[in-house]
C-alpha cells in the first residue's frame, strides 16, 4: 500500500469515488441530453478521464484554482462547481453558470475557484500563469492548476506558459491530460516526444507521467507538486496517460477512422472506476449507495435547468462591460 | 462560343473541387492544417490525403503560429502553400506571420520575395457554437494592405475565386462562410475561374441596392424575393473581394437605385459594411436619396443560445425591414 494511501481516511477515499461517478454520470446524462436535442451547441464529454479530474483536485482547496478546456465538465465537478447551475448552462438557461452566453465549453464557477473552461486551445496556460502570479502576490500558499490536452502540448502557448513559471518560480501546475487524441490526431503523430513530461526539462521543472486510469496515482503525483507550489518552489509538469472514451465532439463518431475497437476495448478493461473501486476500496453495497446518492443529485440538477427560465433579449447586452 | 455546361454542386463541394484541380494543375501547390489529411473531419478536404499523399497534404499539429508561419517561408521559397484554419477564431493566434510577415514582406524587402499563400478560413456562426467559435473577423484585415480578402456567397464564386487565390502571387485570406457550405448552386464544368476584384450583380433591380457580404449576400437574395412580393425591385450586388474592393461596380448599382442597405454577418462598427459605405459614398454621393444604411451583428459577442444568437445575427427579416425604412 503506498504511503498516500495509508494517510487517506477512508472517507475521503469514498469521497473520490464518488466524485468519479458524479462525472460519468453527469457526461452520460449530458451526452444523452445532448442526443435529445435539449443541449445548447456543442459538448465534448470526459468519460474515460475521471481518475484525472478527481486525482487532481482531489488535493486542492477551494481557493486554490483551475482552469480547463473544451472537455471540462470533469475538472469542474471535481473542483466543486455548483452542478444544478452547471446544467442549466448546458440547457441554456438564465440561471446558468454563464447566463448561457458561453455554454459547455466555458462552464466556470469562479466562487469555486473555478477559473474557466477556455475553447481557445492553449489559451489558459499564460492566464494560469497570471493566476499564479496573483496568489505568489498574495502569499497564501494557492496554487493555480491548468488541465491541458495533448494536442495542446504543441502550441506556443504551452512553452511560454511553463518558461514564464519557471523563471518566476510561480505556483502553477501544469496538468496535461494525455488522452492519445487531438481531435482525429494520434498523439503519437504530432508530438516530438513520447512522454509529455519530458518537454518539463527544457524549463527546468519537475515533470512526471503518471497513469492517468489510476486515481491514487495521480492522487500521489498532485500532492508532490501541490507542496512544491504552496512552498514556492515552483511549477510542476504532469502528464496522465489516459484514453478519450467516445469521439472528439458532435460529429465524430466514436470509431472514427483513426482508432480501432481493439485499441479502444484494450483502455476500456482499465477503466478508472473499476480501477478505483479496487484501489479505493469500494463495496457493491457502497457502490449502490453512492449510484443512487449520485443519481438523487443529477435528477435534482435536472429538475432544476428544465423549470428555470430562458433568458430574455435584453440579456444580449448584459456583462459586455464592467 | 462553345456551350459551358452547369452542374449543381454544394458550397463545400465546390472548395473540393478547386483544391483537387488547382494540386492537379500545380505540383507547387501543398496543404497544411490540423486534421486536413483525414477525408472524415471537413468536406472541403475530403479526399486530397488519399489523391495526393501526405507529402502534399500536411497534418498538422495543434501549432497555428508555427504552421502559418512556416506557410510563409515555403511561399518565399516558391511554394503555394493553402492553409486550412479550420475556423477563423483559430488564426487569431497567427496574426503575425500573417500581418506583420505575410503582408508586408514583399514590400518591405523591396520586391525581392513574393508571398503566394492562401489562408483558407471559415467562419460564422448560426450554429450555437458560442462566443469564441462564431467571429467573422474579414474587416479587420482590410486594414492590413498587401493582403487580398475575398469572401464568396456561392458555389460557383468561391470554386472560381478560389482556383484564382491559389494563382494569385499576394497573400489571401480565403474567407468561407460556414452556413454556406450545404448552400447548393450551379457551377460551370470544367477549369472555372473568378476574377479577384470584380463585384457581382446577383439579382438586377431598380429600386433599391442590397449590398451583401459573404453569407448576407445570400440573405441579400431572400430579402429580395420577400420584397417582390410586396412590389419592391431590389438589386443584389457581391462585392466578392473586399480587397481589392470594387467601388466602381458597387457604385453603378447604388447610382441606379439611389438607395442602399449593406448586410454583412460581421460587427458593425468598423466594419465592412462601414467601409463600402463611407467609399461608395465618396462615389456616387450625388446620386443617393437617403443615406446608406448598415445591417450587421451587433457590437456584443455571439452568445451560445440558440435564441440570443439570433438577436445578435443579422438575417433576412433585418434586411427586409432596414430596406422598407429606406423606402418608406
Ligand atoms: C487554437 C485552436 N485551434 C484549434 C481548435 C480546434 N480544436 C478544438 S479541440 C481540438 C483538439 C484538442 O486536443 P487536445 O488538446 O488533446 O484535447 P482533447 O480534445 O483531447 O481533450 C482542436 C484541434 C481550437 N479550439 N483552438
Ligand atoms: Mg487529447
Amino acid at each position: 500500500m503506498s504511503e498516500e494511501k495509508a494517510s487517506l481516511s477512508d472517507e475521503r477515499m469514498q469521497a473520490m469515488y464518488r466524485d468519479m461517478l458524479r462525472i460519468r454520470r453527469f457526461e452520460e446524462t449530458a451526452f444523452e441530453l445532448f442526443e435529445n436535442g435539449e443541449v445548447v451547441g456543442g459538448i465534448h464529454v470526459s468519460i474515460g478521464q475521471e481518475a484525472c479530474s478527481v486525482g487532481a483536485c482531489s488535493t486542492l482547496r477551494e481557493d486554490d484554482a483551475i482552469l480547463t478546456t473544451h472537455r471540462g465538465h470533469g475538472h469542474s465537478i471535481a473542483k466543486g462547481t455548483r452542478l444544478p447551475e452547471m446544467m442549466a448552462e448546458l440547457l441554456g438557461k438564465a440561471t446558468g453558470l454563464c447566463h448561457a452566453k458561453g455554454g459547455s465549453m466555458h462552464i466556470a464557477d469562479v466562487s469555486k475557484g473555478h477559473y474557466g473552461a477556455h475553447s481557445i486551445v492553449g489559451s489558459n496556460m499564460p492566464m494560469a500563469v497570471g493566476i499564479g502570479l496573483a496568489f505568489h502576490f498574495e502569499g497564501k500558499g494557492q496554487a493555480a492548476v491548468v488541465f491541458f490536452g495533448d494536442g495542446a502540448a504543441n502550441e506556443g502557448s504551452f512553452h511560454e506558459s511553463v518558461n514564464l513559471a519557471s523563471i518566476w518560480k510561480l505556483p502553477v501546475i501544469f496538468f496535461c491530460e494525455n488522452n492519445h487524441f487531438a481531435s482525429s490526431t494520434r498523439v503519437g503523430y504530432a508530438t516530438s516526444v513520447a512522454d509529455i513530461s519530458a518537454r518539463a526539462g527544457g524549463y527546468d521543472i519537475p515533470g512526471v507521467t503518471v497513469d492517468g486510469m489510476d486515481v491514487l496515482a495521480v492522487h500521489e503525483v498532485m500532492v508532490e507538486a501541490v507542496d512544491r507550489a504552496r512552498r514556492g518552489l515552483g511549477p510542476s509538469l504532469i502528464e496522465a496517460k489516459t484514453y478519450r472514451y467516445f469521439g472528439h465532439s458532435r460529429k465524430d463518431p466514436q470509431f472514427g477512422p483513426y482508432r480501432t475497437e481493439d485499441e479502444w476495448n484494450e483502455w476500456k478493461a482499465k477503466d478508472p472506476l473499476l480501477v478505483a473501486e479496487e484501489i479505493l476500496g469500494v463495496s457493491e453495497a457502497q457502490k449502490k449507495a453512492h449510484l443512487d446518492a449520485v443519481e438523487d443529485e443529477l435528477q435534482d440538477a435536472l429538475a432544476f435547468a428544465r423549470q428555470s427560465p430562458e433568458p430574455e433579449p435584453d440579456d444580449v447586452y448584459e456583462d459586455l462591460y464592467a | 462560343m462553345p456551350e459551358v455546361k452547369m452542374r449543381t454542386i454544394s458550397y463545400s463541394t465546390a472548395i473540393n473541387e478547386a483544391l483537387h484541380e488547382e494540386m492537379e494543375r500545380d505540383e507547387k501547390v501543398f496543404l497544411m492544417g490540423e486534421d486536413v489529411a483525414l477525408s472524415a473531419i471537413s468536406p472541403a478536404t475530403a479526399g486530397l490525403g488519399d489523391r495526393f499523399g501526405h507529402e502534399r497534404v500536411r497534418n498538422t499539429p495543434i501549432s497555428e503560429l508555427g504552421f502559418t508561419g512556416a506557410a510563409v517561408g515555403a511561399a518565399m521559397a516558391g511554394y503555394r502553400p493553402v492553409l486550412d484554419m479550420r475556423r477563423i477564431d483559430f488564426m487569431m493566434l497567427a496574426i503575425d506571420p500573417i500581418a506583420n510577415q505575410a503582408a508586408k514582406l514583399r514590400y518591405m524587402l523591396g520586391g525581392q520575395v513574393s508571398v503566394p499563400l492562401v489562408i483558407r478560413a471559415p467562419e460564422g456562426g448560426y450554429s450555437q457554437n458560442g462566443p469564441t467559435h462564431s467571429q467573422c473577423l474579414e474587416a479587420w484585415f482590410i486594414q492590413v494592405p498587401g493582403l487580398r480578402v475575398i469572401v464568396p456567397s456561392d458555389p460557383a464564386d468561391v470554386k472560381g475565386l478560389l482556383k484564382s487565390a491559389i494563382r494569385e502571387d499576394n497573400p489571401v485570406l480565403f474567407v468561407e462562410y460556414r452556413s454556406l457550405y450545404s448552400l447548393e448552386g450551379p457551377v460551370p464544368e470544367g477549369d472555372h475561374t473568378e476574377p479577384i476584384g470584380k463585384a457581382a450583380v446577383k439579382k438586377e433591380g431598380a429600386d433599391i441596392t442590397l449590398i451583401g457580404i459573404g453569407s448576407q449576400a445570400r440573405s441579400c437574395l431572400e430579402a429580395a424575393e420577400l420584397l417582390a412580393g410586396e412590389g419592391v425591385d431590389a438589386e443584389v450586388v457581391d462585392p466578392r473581394t473586399i480587397n481589392p474592393l470594387d467601388v466602381e461596380g458597387l457604385a453603378a448599382s447604388v447610382r441606379k437605385t439611389g438607395k442602399c442597405v449593406v448586410a454583412e454577418e460581421g460587427h458593425k462598427s468598423g466594419g465592412v459594411g462601414a467601409e463600402i459605405a463611407a467609399s461608395v459614398q465618396e462615389a456616387a454621393f450625388g446620386s443617393l436619396k437617403a443615406p446608406i444604411v448598415r445591417v450587421a451583428a451587433l457590437d456584443v459577442p455571439v452568445p451560445v443560445h440558440t435564441k440570443l444568437e439570433a438577436i445578435v445575427l443579422p438575417s433576412t427579416e433585418k434586411i427586409v425591414a432596414a430596406a422598407k425604412k429606406l423606402l418608406a
